[in-house]
């Protein structure tokens, strides 16, 4: 204002003309929110997740197929066109029967061609030619191979079956005739739920452990650091094996069952309480729980109203990237006859089967197992990346 | 650096011992030990004649005490039936499925498994490395996408069935058996070059079957470290005043990234060595890993502990290496190690 003074002319002449906009002005609308950032600012943190997380197509799309996947667990009786251990004598290391849908031409609908088959006496095999003449059309919403639904009731309902008096060997069968799809529907049931129930026992341990060693800190702390750092240097398989020796012979499929989840969620938890307790650690440094301290709020409630909810989000992404080690872990465990035996049906017993490289070259379709594993442990990382990029709040 | 050294070392005998107790605990777990279970079974069969002499073996292996004493004998700090007999003192123990002591049974797969898993860590080194560098400095190109495909695949499958596959494949590609440790025209034959020769290409397949989840994993690691240093400012600051891009790369960052690189070996090197064992038991190779699944399905207890406790020093000495490498590259450790005690 100074340098553009000039003495000469009259102060009125200084005065710029006096303007009002006639346009309604709100002296907060710098810091007024669109629509769109009021309702980010006012979502929760699991909205805010979920949000961030569809986001991410890879992720969203391997949760789709891991439902899928799951729906095998229920439902495997009523999915699966053979139970898991009938054995077809006639049908022994069957190659698997192609789908067709025309015969000479003319559309039938899918239907598979039955099998011949002959011994052959220099190489004491059976050898197995589809014959051509033999149209076996699939059954779909039948009745077949009767079953005991969840253990409850009697039933033979199956999604589809195959011809009266034919075979659907989809993938082939095993030394002793059975259905390798059956086997791995049903193996499912168990292969996939592993995982779930080992991951749930070490995160009640690393909890445990990480809420000790974060919350009291001291030597609690340094005891249990050293703890989860030998744990962590010791190779997990060779535990893992002897581990899963130690289970009683006697024990029925069930305990034997719930034995390996426990050896697998055992050995899995340092990496979870190390996480845990670096979390509450620098949570408990946060205003906001300062604050709630400072208000008079007790440890119980400081810990479960304000610290947790801090970290539940990163537990669980970081849970959901521990689940496939486990199902490697069974599968792994089966495969070297240490973890389930038949008649309990995993992806690992199945595999065992293929453990004769011998016996593999021959009968290729044996190593089928692999298949949907390379596929679940695939799309359980991508969910947990997907998960653990969601969770982090500075992305 | 040496004062780093000794005190690295030291911290190792604790951990060593909480270690073999664990391990004990772990085979002393199933019921009954191998000879109260073969007395059991020659008493169902009626036989009495073999029981006495049993009987005499289990006093001398001191399988008759109590589990804290049976410990300490185990490690040779408690005197046994002859002394003090234990590790410590250089006696592996007896495996009763071979009745041989232990060393007989598993001395000659030992080098073979360290010398496997020495190959594993430095296939894992050698491979991600140049990988690593490759997919942060061209980040987004179709090769940082190729191998991040990669990699997601080698994390995936794990390593026994990617053994399988492999075993598979050459068999009805080539007719080649990759299993074993050597073709088996050279078992039993004196050693030659051509043995040697065989031995190597026979190692080529497992180190790689066994490696490749750990280069996946280094690759992503060295991948996020780099890129972090990359999009720092002093990079910039660099590149406005004419670095070269290669010594703009070697000179800061890449230094900075090469930390965490190493000290992620040690994490790794649990990993590399169960997957050793299982490996080994597919691609069917001398080392200790089929011996271990044997002798835990047997119940032969001093075989498999010893078997357990050499798998684990194997991965804490890899660490100490690991260790000692991050101190011989970065100043701070190891003097910080001095300043703070």
């Amino acid at each position: 204002m100074s340098d553009v003074f000039d003495p000469k002319k009259p102060v009125d002449e200084h005065r710029a003309e006096h303007y009002v906009d006639p346009r309604p002005f709100n002296p907060e609308t710098v810091e007024e929110l669109s629509e769109e950032q009021e309702r980010y600012y006012q979502a929760s943190q699991w909205q805010i997740m979920w949000w961030k997380f569809k986001r991410h197509k890879l992720a969203v799309w391997s949760g789709v197929i891991l439902i899928l996947f799951y729906l095998c667990v229920p439902f495997a009786e009523v999915i699966a066109p053979y139970t898991p251990n009938t054995r077809d004598s006639q049908h022994l290391y069957a190659p698997p029967q192609p789908v067709h849908l025309f015969h000479e031409g003319e559309f039938v609908g899918p239907f598979v061609y039955g099998m011949k088959s002959e011994i052959d006496m220099t190489n004491l095999k059976w050898v197995f030619t589809p014959n051509y003449d033999d149209v076996q059309p699939i059954r779909f919403f039948c009745s077949g191979d009767p079953y005991e639904f969840w253990g409850l009731f009697d039933a033979d309902f199956h999604l589809f079956c195959p011809a009266e008096g034919g075979s659907l060997f989809l993938l082939g069968t095993d030394r002793l005739g059975r259905d390798q799809l059956s086997g791995l529907i049903y193996g499912a049931r168990l292969s996939l739920t592993v995982g779930l129930i080992g991951v749930a026992i070490s995160i009640i341990l690393g909890l445990f452990f990480g809420g000790l060693a974060g919350y009291f800190g001291g030597f609690v702390d340094s005891a249990i650091q050293r703890l989860i750092e030998i744990m962590r240097s010791l190779p997990e398989l060779p535990l893992w094996m002897a581990l899963s020796a130690a289970l009683p012979v006697t024990w029925n499929p069930v305990w034997i069952y719930f034995g390996l989840t426990v050896i697998l969620g055992l050995l899995d938890w340092p990496g979870l309480a190390r996480a845990v307790r670096s979390k509450l650690l620098s949570l408990r440094e946060e205003e906001y729980a300062k604050a709630a301290v400072l208000m008079g709020a007790k440890p119980k409630r400081v810990i479960t109203r304000h610290l947790l909810p801090g970290f539940t989000s990163h537990i669980i992404a970081s849970a959901s990237l521990s689940i496939p080690s486990m199902i490697l872990g069974e599968t792994a465990l089966s495969f070297l006859n240490l973890g389930l035996r038949r008649p309990s049906v995993s992806w690992g017993v199945l595999l065992n089967e293929a453990q004769n490289i011998s016996v593999v070259t021959v009968y290729p379709w044996l190593m089928a197992p692999v298949i949907p594993i390379i596929i679940v442990v695939l799309a359980f990382n991508f969910l947990g990346d997907g998960l653990r990029d969601a969770a982090d709040p500075y992305k | 650096m040496i004062y780093y050294m000794v005190r690295r070392i030291l911290t190792m005998i604790p951990t060593l011992l909480v270690i073999s107790f664990l391990i004990f605990l772990i085979i002393e777990l199933p019921a009954g030990d191998y000879i109260s279970n073969q007395i059991a079974a020659l008493r169902t069969s009626g036989e009495s004649a073999s029981i006495a002499k049993l009987e005499f073996l289990r006093k001398e292996f001191a399988l008759d005490r109590p589990f804290f004493e049976r410990y300490l004998i185990w490690i040779g700090a408690w005197p046994g039936p002859n002394g003090f007999d234990g590790l410590l003192q250089g006696n592996w123990g007896w495996s009763f499925e071979f009745d041989k002591p232990v060393n007989e049974v598993v001395g000659p797969t030992l080098p073979l498994t360290i010398v496997l898993n020495f190959a594993t860590i430095l296939f894992v080194y050698i491979v991600s490395f140049p990988i690593g560098m490759y997919s942060a400095t061209r980040q987004y190109s179709w090769g940082d996408y190729g191998f991040t495909f990669l990699g997601y695949l080698g994390l995936a499958v794990p390593n026994f069935l990617l053994g399988l596959i492999l075993l598979y494949l050459f068999n009805r590609w080539f007719g080649l058996s990759v299993g074993g440790l050597m073709a088996p025209e050279y078992i039993d034959q004196p050693f030659s070059f051509d043995k040697l020769m065989s031995i190597l290409a026979h190692l080529i397949v497992p180190t790689i079957v066994i490696g490749t989840s750990g280069t996946a994993a280094m690759i992503r690691r060295l991948r996020a470290n780099l890129l972090d240093e990359l999009h720092k400012q002093y990079v910039t600051t660099g590149r406005a005043k004419g670095l070269t891009e290669r010594k703009l790369l070697t000179k800061y960052p890449l230094r900075m990234a090469l930390n965490p690189f190493i000290s992620d070996i040690g994490n790794l090197i649990p990993s590399l060595v169960s997957g050793s064992v299982i490996v080994s038991v597919v691609l069917n190779l001398p080392t200790v890993g089929p011996v271990l699944l044997s002798a835990l399905q047997s119940q032969d207890q001093f075989l498999a502990g010893f078997i357990l406790l050499f798998v684990a020093v194997l991965t804490l000495f890899g660490m100490l290496v690991s260790d000692i490498l991050l101190a011989v590259l970065d100043p701070r450790i190891r003097l910080g190690g001095r300043a703070a005690s």
